[in-house]
């Protein structure tokens, strides 16, 4: 192994892999089989973490970050004017086996630039996922990229191999797409997934009548959008991640917030700072489907296209709400549970299983973990003391507002700039 | 005036103060670790001699009344070293044991939200460890990794990496409390060793690592750069996931 070549290619194409934010190794039920190494059979693990805080759980890199289509918001685009590096499949693999060795990663997350064709980049992804699969019986976590127009064989050879597999939508809506990478057609990120849908149902059904069903891409399907280079509201993102959630069965949607990585004028100009605050309220919104069993149209709607900065969308579907309010700690169902602002799933499992032993009161919830600053505006306990004045939407925010702090204050508020600009005053 | 009960601080020690506290009837007592308990002139105190017949009988009859998972919740505990941890799973026992239905989901009681307090800790340093640990291949082709965890958690790690290690020798060595687990191709056992205090030094690492060592090392940390988007930096939430304490066994953090 020609180490300072690696070192030069892995530099290269860790740094163009990098914007993808999945990160992702857990769901898979690949156990470790004939003593062979890994095991994806638990939950995912984070090794590290970048100091942008992201989480290193996979060796993150692209087979080659040549690319024939020339889409304005990739760096590997092919106008643009950067290094170029390609891997040998045994490259990838060694590198992947000695970090997996060392305990540094969870396994493999394979994307790639498109050269010559889809097919053939597909080709030799798969020939990766392969190769480690049966000749080093390596049984760690895969992720491999479906390259958008990849044909229907290769698909379903990658998900004998891969434990997820992912497309990228990249851009919300189809506008934004015929702007950016005018090359390319959604028909063809939605025809891989498609077939990768099916195969997994294909999978669950043969695996109820027969014993040995070879594993079919055991931790699904994701894809990823980047948020804040065409414009969409986030409306328009959410309502394109419930539909993908919905006909595609994905396992998770991620949102990027763009990076500005180029001078071209149909973008956000280099310097632009990257939407750190809308990303995590998007996110917030995704978990409250998937996981709060929200609709995307009560979180946001014609009245309410984007999300509120200053409050998180539970909240704010809260105040917007308020005649289902104040719930019944003691006999709500989870349902009504769940949509208190400040409880959580964790402590919604709490709730419903203390109560059965007693009733409870303010202290119980707050030795449970509930966050009462927001809460307690919105429920009813075993205690005569509660919140008793009848207060407008507005009201409750600002009283909310004023007792709590967020870790993005420095992006809503105004305060701080004013002191900012006397300071830099000349005294 | 409460009664002290001492115990030679191993699991089965602590169940047998247990059986014995129950045998002799005693209310008002406090377990301490004879290993780090000082004397007290005002209170009674004595010693229990761990007997596992003892200990297995307080083990086997708390499944009637608690699942499996409760149980492993009272040894995670036990692995916490932390003060105080004897008397809080003797109050838990208690507690399950007098109920009439199982208590371990009664979270809004001060012991059970304890314990369950207690276990997210370990749990989180056992996860840690199963992040952190980061093997270096020795010249005699063992992989090792020295761990330092706030918890006492490598028994619960072993298990996790002899399912995904099943092909390489792997020591991981806890310095703080001076054992070790070793995997050898076949089975797990516990190790103590007598660790050179320079098998952690930059200098002197090529005295016990291979050479290829050093190169995967150093892809590892190059990639660790590359992987990092600089527009996004945010050390406050970097330093939240992996807390300094752990950086000089994260190769990584220290090229």
């Amino acid at each position: 192994m020609d180490f300072e070549r690696i070192k030069e290619k892995l530099n290269i194409l860790a740094d163009a892999a990098k914007y993808d934010v999945s990160c992702s190794s857990s769901g898979s039920k690949r156990s470790n089989k004939n003593k062979g190494l890994g095991d994806s059979s638990g939950m995912g693990i984070c090794h590290t973490y970048t100091e942008d805080g992201r989480c290193v759980s996979l060796l993150k890199i692209l087979l080659t970050n040549h690319c024939i289509f020339d889409c304005a918001y990739c760096v590997t685009r092919k106008s643009n004017d950067i290094k170029r590096a390609a891997f040998k499949v045994q490259e990838v693999v060694d590198l992947t086996i000695n970090f997996y060795r060392r305990n540094y990663i969870e396994g493999l997350f394979l994307s790639s630039g498109i050269f010559k064709n889809a097919d053939y980049t597909m080709e030799r992804l798969i020939a990766v996922a392969k190769k480690l699969r049966e000749e080093e019986n390596f049984n760690g976590y895969i992720h491999l990229k479906s390259i958008p127009g990849a044909s229907d064989e290769l698909m379903r050879e990658a998900g004998l191999y891969a434990d997820r597999l992912s497309v990228n939508i990249e851009i919300p809506t189809e506008k934004g797409l015929k702007l950016l990478a005018p090359d390319k057609d959604r028909k063809d990120f939605i025809k891989p997934m498609e077939k990768v849908k099916n195969e997994i149902i294909q999978y669950k059904s043969e695996k109820k009548l027969l014993k040995k069903v070879p594993l079919y891409a055991p931790a699904g399907q994701s894809t990823q959008m980047i948020v804040g280079a065409t414009g969409e509201t986030d409306a328009e993102i959410m309502y394109t991640s419930a539909h993908f959630y919905k006909n595609f069965n994905l396992k998770r949607v991620y949102y990027s917030g763009y990076i500005p990585i180029s001078y071209d004028h149909r973008l956000p100009s280099i310097g632009t700072d990257v939407p750190l605050l809308r990303e995590n309220r998007l996110y917030q919104t995704d978990w409250l489907m998937r996981f709060y069993g929200f609709d995307v149209r009560e979180l946001l709607n014609r009245e309410h296209p984007n999300l509120d900065s200053d409050i998180d969308p539970k909240l704010s579907w809260a105040l917007r709400n308020l005649d289902q309010f104040p719930v019944d700690i003691n006999r709500a169902d989870m349902r009504m549970l769940l949509r208190i602002p400040g409880l959580g799933v964790k402590s919604v499992h709490k709730i419903m299983n203390a109560r059965k032993f007693r009733k409870l009161n303010w202290e119980n919830l707050k030795a449970i973990g509930v966050s009462l600053n927001r809460a307690k505006y919105f429920l009813i306990c075993d205690s005569k003391n509660y919140e008793t004045k009848d207060r407008t939407s507005a009201q409750l925010k600002s009283l909310i507002l004023q007792q709590s702090s967020s870790k993005f204050s420095k992006l809503h508020s105004s305060q701080l700039n004013l002191f900012d600009n006397i300071n830099a005053l000349p005294v | 005036m409460k009664t002290i009960i001492k115990y030679d601080g191993s699991f089965e020690g602590l169940l047998t103060t247990i059986f014995h506290i129950y045998e002799q009837k005693l209310k008002l007592v406090s377990i301490e670790n004879k290993k780090i308990s000082t004397e007290n002139f005002f209170d009674k105190s004595e010693i229990v001699v761990t007997d596992s017949k003892k200990a297995n009988r307080v083990w086997k009859g708390l499944s009637k009344k608690i699942s499996a998972s409760a149980k492993r919740k009272i040894y995670k505990t036990y692995l916490s070293e932390l003060p105080y941890m004897e008397n809080t799973i003797l109050e838990y026992v208690r507690l399950a044991m007098v109920a009439e239905k199982n208590i371990e989901k009664d979270f809004s009681n001060t012991y059970v939200l304890e314990i369950e307090k207690i276990v997210k800790k370990i749990d989180r340093e056992k996860h840690r460890m199963d992040a952190f640990v980061r093997f270096r291949l020795t010249r005699d082709g063992i992989y090792f990794a020295t761990i330092e965890p706030d918890f006492n958690v490598l028994p619960l790690n072993a298990d996790h990496f002899k399912k995904r290690y099943a092909d390489q020798k792997w020591i991981i060595y806890d310095v703080k409390r001076n054992y070790g687990v070793y995997y050898d191709l076949e089975k797990i056992e516990m190790v103590e060793m007598d660790l050179s205090n320079d098998v952690n030094l930059k200098s002197s690492e090529n005295l016990y690592f291979s050479f290829e060592e050093f190169q995967f090392q150093e892809l590892w940390g190059n990639y660790f750069k590359s992987t990092n988007i600089a527009s996004r930096k945010n050390m406050k939430l970097h330093i939240k996931h992996v807390p300094k304490r752990y950086w000089k066994y994260l190769s990584e953090k220290n090229c």
